[in-house]
């Protein structure tokens, strides 16, 4: 059976294990229509040209995973940014694992989308932001039919998280394939700060497809810095759709650094509904063998006096295939717009690709846009400096390498996990330099 | 130390030097003068290993090895050092860390075990008061926003740091105000020794007053036309260099 006939069916036995009668089932029955109508997007979709999802669909995929499965903290430890003190919310094929979580409801919540979507206390939020922000399209609204469980974290007015939040999402290959849809909820209020953390980890090499959707609703003046570390195994695949609402006068940035995985997808949007916003999307990608990582970006400049600014990098060996395409839409009223793009890629080897396409539609007439997109190999003068001082091809390389990401991690606000990254990439480029990153 | 012979190099199907001989032995100092676009910059990049150009003929011997076939950085670990006219920026590397990787690969590849921390940051308070560097300065990213003077102390604090037997200086001088030149061949100065040499390759007489050589060479159209002692370079400043192509003709 096609997967897209498969999660059909599947759809009624989930309806029996939820609450039909709630609101939120009007949503999700809504969005299933949805889905059925317009099926998974092909490389016909102008905005999936360089990106097939074609041979992960193939794989006969668990909707459901069987049986709960616990997992010990020993064994994913090192998952965790461990040196911070941190709320965590972890999930295990996508069911909440209560042993390995420190969630909170003390002034602030970081707890879980289930109860969120079925406690009374909570109806009033779900009602005002849950799936409000995120576009009616055929893989949100595939999300949005099966969500059930996720990262609900609510930050009242004035308040400050006093710790970040870790979301962990592990896979056990308990089922030789497995489908998860996890659903993220952030509200965060007036003047309220929060920064968050989420990775996608499989613990083993099954097959494992991931189409997260995190909504994030950012109130006037509010802070909100988000991280999302994607080193995957070589058989995950994520599709990664999250979308950010500004309120006037709030900052928030989005970082992704795409180390791994089989096929990663991030549609990262943001839309800017009051002034003097600040916007922030920020990348870096490493990838090699046949690995795929394609970011898709929209910042929709709805209101006068805002900001953006993305900054993607990519670095791409063997056959290894990058895509970016960032798109800024700047509407008429958005006078006094500054909009900035920038995507750097450096090409390892002469079989990798990147497909670079930025996209800049501006209706307004008192703007200041740029963007530059380039593609290159390491510098060679560099490389003989490097090596001119007794430092060999292969480290003279990492070491390029890393100065090249540097200002995308330099701007990471928390320093543990920058230091984290940093091992990252060093584990990545597979040397030592006799200090750490 | 080094003896280059019959050495001629390519760039892109251009032959640039066109037969260069050379001999420089421990404990001297030697000056290329010559105009632009003579081949001073390439031979430095040709005795230090740079790809892209072909040696085409000819042999680089030092230390009674050959290593024209060798990488840049092997030849740096025989203890060759090039002190560049344009030196690279590297941002998120700090001096110190730069340092550290350059100093340990090269102990790497001789066999020894990497220097101790104590040992490290012993030395680099020890050179990088030589130059009369700051703190602050080696904690900052390596040449990212450095003015032209503070690149070239760098270099020199490589150099100091690396302890190279042969040490080729190209255009240090270039971009230096005069304070700066004055520190800057005041640690080259210091670094001398009897069993160390320098290659210093220069526009103008200028860097000369500062590190006085034993003798200076004449590159002209990729070859050495001319060598004498530092008077030459007197002569080279006030004349420029049409009387030595005057001679060649004569010739």
């Amino acid at each position: 059976m096609e997967l897209k006939d498969k999660l059909i069916s599947s759809f009624f036995a989930f309806e029996e294990q939820v609450d039909v009668n709630s609101e939120v089932h009007n949503i999700r029955s809504e969005a299933m229509k949805n889905f059925e109508v317009s099926g998974f997007p092909s490389r016909k979709d102008e905005d999936w040209k360089y990106t097939s999802l074609k041979s992960i669909l193939k794989e006969d995929y668990s909707i459901f995973p069987k049986k709960e499965d616990a997992i010990e903290y020993k064994d994913v430890k090192k998952y965790f940014i461990h040196d911070i003190d941190a709320y965590t919310i972890v999930f295990i094929d996508g069911i909440y694992s209560s042993h390995l979580s420190q969630t909170t409801h003390d002034k602030i919540d970081a707890c879980l989308m289930s109860s969120a979507l079925t406690k009374d206390k909570y109806k009033p939020v779900i009602e005002k932001y849950f799936n409000k922000i995120a576009p009616k399209n055929s893989l949100n609204s595939l999300n949005t039919a099966f969500s059930r469980e996720g990262a609900f974290i609510n930050i009242p007015k004035n308040t400050v998280a006093d710790k970040p939040i870790q979301i962990l999402n592990f896979s056990t290959g308990n089922e030789s394939a497995l489908m998860l849809q996890p659903r993220n909820l952030v509200v965060v209020g007036e003047n309220a700060h929060v920064q968050i953390i989420e990775r996608h980890q499989s613990l083993t090499d099954n097959a494992v497809l991931t189409n997260a959707v995190t909504e994030i609703y950012a109130d006037k003046r509010a802070m909100v810095d988000y991280y999302k570390i994607q080193n995957d195994h070589a058989n995950a695949s994520l599709i990664d759709n999250t979308y950010v609402e500004q309120q006037g006068e709030s900052n928030c940035s989005v970082h992704t650094f795409s180390f791994g995985g089989k096929l990663t997808r991030n549609n990262l949007q943001f839309f800017q509904k009051g002034e003097h916003i600040d916007s922030t999307m920020k990348g870096v990608t490493i990838i090699e063998d046949k690995q795929h990582v394609d970011h898709n970006t929209l910042v929709h400049h709805i209101e006068p006096n805002c900001e953006s600014h993305q900054d993607y990098k990519g670095i791409y060996d063997d056959k290894s295939v990058g895509v970016f395409n960032g798109k800024v839409l700047v509407e008429k009223e958005a006078q006094k717009t500054n909009a900035f793009q920038s995507n750097n890629n450096i090409l390892v080897s002469d079989k990798a690709t990147i497909n670079s396409k930025p996209q800049l539609e501006i209706f307004a007439d008192d703007v200041a846009c740029s963007h530059g997109c380039t593609i290159g190999q390491l510098d060679e003068d560099a490389m003989f400096y490097l090596k001119s001082r007794g430092i060999p091809a292969k480290e003279a390389r990492a070491l390029l390498m890393y100065a090249f990401a540097n200002n995308v991690l330099s701007s990471v606000k928390i320093p543990e996990l920058q230091k984290r990254v940093n091992k990252l990439i060093a584990n990545k480029l597979n040397v030592s330099l006799g200090f750490d990153l | 130390m080094l003896k280059i012979k019959n050495l001629h190099a390519s760039v892109e199907d251009k032959e640039i030097l066109k037969g260069i001989n050379l001999e420089i032995n421990a404990g001297e100092v030697h000056a290329i003068m010559g105009p632009n676009g003579s081949g001073k910059s390439t031979l430095a990049s040709v005795i230090a290993g740079k790809e892209e150009y072909e040696q085409t003929e000819g042999e680089i011997i030092f230390e009674n090895e050959e290593i024209s076939e060798l990488e840049a950085d092997e030849r740096a670990h025989k203890g060759l050092f090039l002190s560049f006219q344009y030196p690279v920026e590297i941002p998120g590397v700090s001096v110190t860390n730069f340092m550290k990787t350059a100093i340990n690969e090269t102990r790497k590849a001789q066999g020894l075990e990497d220097m101790p921390a104590k040992d490290m940051l012993k030395k680099i308070r020890e050179k990088s008061e030589l130059l009369d560097m700051d703190r602050k300065f080696l904690s900052r990213s390596l040449n990212e926003g450095f003015s032209g003077g503070e690149k070239k102390r760098n270099e020199i604090f490589q150099m100091a740091m690396l302890e190279p037997k042969l040490s080729i200086l190209d255009e240090t001088d270039s971009g230096l105000d005069i304070d700066a030149l004055k520190i800057v061949s005041n640690g080259v100065n210091k670094l001398r020794t009897k069993d160390n040499a320098v290659l210093v390759i220069t526009h103008y007489q200028r860097l000369l007053d500062y590190i006085v050589p034993d003798y200076v060479h004449v590159l002209l159209d990729g070859k050495i036309v001319k060598s004498g002692g530092k008077e030459l370079a007197y002569k080279l400043e006030e004349q420029g260099y049409d009387w030595i192509k005057e001679e060649m003709k004569a010739l």
